[in-house]
């Protein structure tokens, strides 16, 4: 008997192809044959990154620094804005080309994570809303978070293209489902008892979700964000296997060279990029109750220039209330030396 | 004082109609079997898997008046409350508010209704956590789109009518218990509703604090006139507060009447367990008690009325027994200017037992 044509029931597969290989194969084709159609997109797409890329480019690394810095105070408080900047000045020490890197690295992961925020903050709120529709969409947010970046590498490059397009498709693969998710337990872990007064009081659905879900869900919201920023980060050396520049490519090149120096500088780079980027966005969710004051422009950057005016005006009135008693008293010993 | 209390005779502003509540996914079905088969809840839920939350109620309260539901947890008062703006809705029957089928009303219209016309205080409070005392309050005003302005200068002097000046910048977690209920008491009279539907809102207190806002709601209650429905589980506190009780049990209503009904003329076993150690000494008037005149000398004679202490038929048992607590005598009860009544020292005790013209001794 030949062995190779009798079909064993104690392993059976051996003897059964349904062929899913070459029938996956297909989207390889079917995504060859649409490239036109999504030509338009991607063009919109591709000048948005390469404006974003070219602000940050064009701005010297002292400005950016600065900028960022105070962002930091702004959202963060005094602390964060400090490891921002240390952080900044190192990521800049690190090698002469890393902060131009860098910046292209940080432009692909904002447009990255703005993406991942229009598509997965919607389908977000529409899980919390919706148990089938949050039912439905679990089982593919699994297999995005999970399938390797290099089995959707392939159609993507067939249908976009390779360059940054496709680097940031790809990285939204990666990055939203987290974000997906959040979005939706926040909403859904929102006290209910607090949601019902609302609607006793005659909220609209609307206003339910924009006055009361949204701002009690909002930590969580932002912990997706920054889960969202740290998986783009953590895909620029896959994206970087499809044309996308950045230190990423640097970390590639570099090992494809056995360059260890290049690849710790390049690996450095996104590590750095990464706290600075989480410490951003973490410190966001403290409420400004947290920190002391009551309202976001009372702190940081913008509260210190309110402060500022604040004591201007103050002085000023306290200037004019001086004159304006000089005046007085000058009348008065006018009207004494005139009897 | 009871006796002081508001009456009204006037129209029926909230009425609901033979109200079922049944929870499940085959509530209608359940709903139908009840009707043509007459089930009860027990089978209901084995052959249906549902609950019964609300069975059969009808009540109505009329304008200015303070109508309590007591109930033991899982009685299904809180579920009734729920009925009168339809955050729940009924599986059958109707709520009527100011002559109007609320079931009838277009989502616009029940808003407007909830917005307007209704303020609800919770057990829990339910306050938005990221909002001040100040934003919690005009929530109200807020969701109809009054101005900032507007809605600010009336939650203010919500505020200050709870006595809360100088909170309203505050977080309602930088509150205590009881201010945070007075946030939601002030929260629910902002818009000045034409009702207040209170869910158990001293329940979580402590009994003092309790206490200090039954106070301070009873006196507000009497300034506003607003009909409100008042849920307890305390049936103290359902005797200071309300005008009428009802006693709700297993989803049904057992008894509705005035706090003196309920307290000496339960209905059933129930009612009698829960009134029993209810003391009566504020609640129960001479008329109550009281012997006639005639009845009175049939058995033991004329009587002479000089230097007797005389009371009046709206007097409490308390009142009586600080006037006779230095005399044998029995007290005279005059209305009008006319002896109406005898109480005797036994009839007293025995009112105050909570056991009515009994004159036997022991039962």
């Amino acid at each position: 008997m030949n062995d190779d044509s009798a079909f064993s029931p104690l392993d059976p597969f051996q003897y059964l192809d349904l062929g899913i290989a070459d029938w996956a194969d297909g989207i390889k084709q079917w995504a060859t044959a649409n490239r036109g159609t999504i030509q338009p997109v991607k063009h919109f797409l591709n000048d948005s990154i390469n404006s974003v890329e070219n602000v940050f480019q064009t701005v010297p690394p002292t400005v950016m620094i600065v900028l960022l810095t105070l962002l930091a105070w702004q959202l963060s408080g005094r602390r964060v804005a400090i490891i921002v900047c240390i952080s900044l000045v190192a990521l800049g020490l690190l090698d002469p080309g890393a902060w131009a890197l860098a910046m292209t690295t940080l432009a692909i992961v904002l447009c990255s994570v703005i993406m991942c925020l229009v598509i997965g903050f919607p389908l977000g709120v529409l899980a919390a809303k919706s148990d089938r529709f949050q039912a439905a969409v679990r089982p593919v947010l699994d297999t995005m978070q999970t399938i390797p970046a290099f089995v959707y590498l392939v159609p993507v490059v067939m249908l976009v293209g390779i360059g940054n397009v496709s680097g940031v498709i790809v990285t939204i693969v990666f990055a939203v489902p987290p974000l997906i998710r959040l979005t939706a337990l926040g909403i859904r872990q929102v006290n209910q008892s607090v949601v019902e007064a609302a609607r006793a009081f005659g909220a609209s659905p609307s206003q339910i979700m924009l006055k009361v879900e949204l701002p009690l869900a909002m930590p969580t919201i932002m912990a997706g964000v920054n889960q969202a920023i740290m998986l783009s980060l953590s895909m620029v050396v896959i994206a970087s296997m499809i044309a996308v520049k950045g230190l990423g490519n640097e970390v590639l090149r570099a090992m494809g060279r056995l360059d260890a120096g290049k690849a710790i500088v390049g690996g450095l780079g996104i590590v750095i990029l990464a706290i600075v980027l989480d410490r951003i966005t973490q410190g966001v969710t403290r409420s400004g109750r947290e920190r002391g004051y009551r309202h976001w422009w009372q702190g940081g950057p913008t509260g210190l220039i309110f402060a500022i005016l604040d004591a201007c005006k103050r002085t000023k009135q306290h200037d004019e209330a001086n004159q304006h008693e000089q005046t007085r008293l000058r009348k008065v010993k006018q009207e004494q030396g005139g009897e | 004082m009871q006796s002081e209390k508001l009456r009204s005779d006037t129209e029926p502003v909230i009425e609901c109609r033979k109200l079922w509540k049944i929870f499940g996914n085959d509530a209608d079905h359940a709903m139908d079997a009840i009707r043509s088969e007459g089930l009860t809840k027990e089978d209901v839920l084995k052959h249906f898997g549902c609950v019964i939350g609300v069975q059969d109620v009808s009540f109505s309260v009329n304008e200015g008046e303070i109508f309590c539901v007591m109930g033991l947890s899982g009685s299904g008062k809180s579920t009734l409350i729920r009925h009168l703006n339809r955050l729940i809705e009924p599986t059958a029957g109707e709520v009527w508010i100011e002559g109007e089928n609320i079931g009838t009303l277009s989502p616009t219209g029940l808003r407007e209704l909830r917005a307007s016309k209704m303020g609800m205080v919770f057990q829990n409070m339910a306050l938005m956590p990221h909002r001040t005392v100040r934003e919690n309050v005009a929530f109200a005003l807020e969701v109809r789109r009054h101005d900032r302005k507007v809605r600010f200068e009336v939650a203010d002097k919500a505020i200050e009518i709870v006595e809360l000046i100088g909170w309203g910048d505050r977080y309602p977690d930088e509150l205590s218990g009881g201010m945070q209920q007075r946030v939601g008491l002030a929260r629910a009279i902002a818009a000045d509703p034409h009702f207040l539907l209170m869910d158990e809102p001293f329940s979580a207190l402590d009994p003092l604090i309790r206490r200090q806002l039954q106070d301070q709601f009873m006196q507000l209650a009497k300034e506003m006139k607003k009909t409100t429905l008042f849920i307890t589980h305390d049936l103290d506190e359902a005797i200071r507060i309300g005008d009428r009780i009802a006693i709700m049990r297993e989803g049904m209503l057992v008894q509705v009447g005035t706090p003196e009904q309920i307290v000496m003329e339960p209905n059933d076993s129930y009612v009698a367990d829960f009134v029993a150690g209810i003391s009566k000494l504020h609640l129960v008037t001479a008329a109550r008690i009281m012997e006639s005149m005639t009845d009175y000398e049939e058995q033991t004679g004329p009587l002479s009325k000089s230097g007797l202490l005389t009371a009046y038929p709206d007097d409490t048992l308390d009142r009586l027994a600080e006037l006779s607590i230095d005399t044998d005598a029995p007290l005279i009860i005059e209305e009008d200017g006319k002896s109406i009544g005898v109480v005797t020292k036994k009839a007293l005790i025995r009112g105050i037992q909570g056991r009515l013209h009994d004159t036997t001794g022991v039962s």
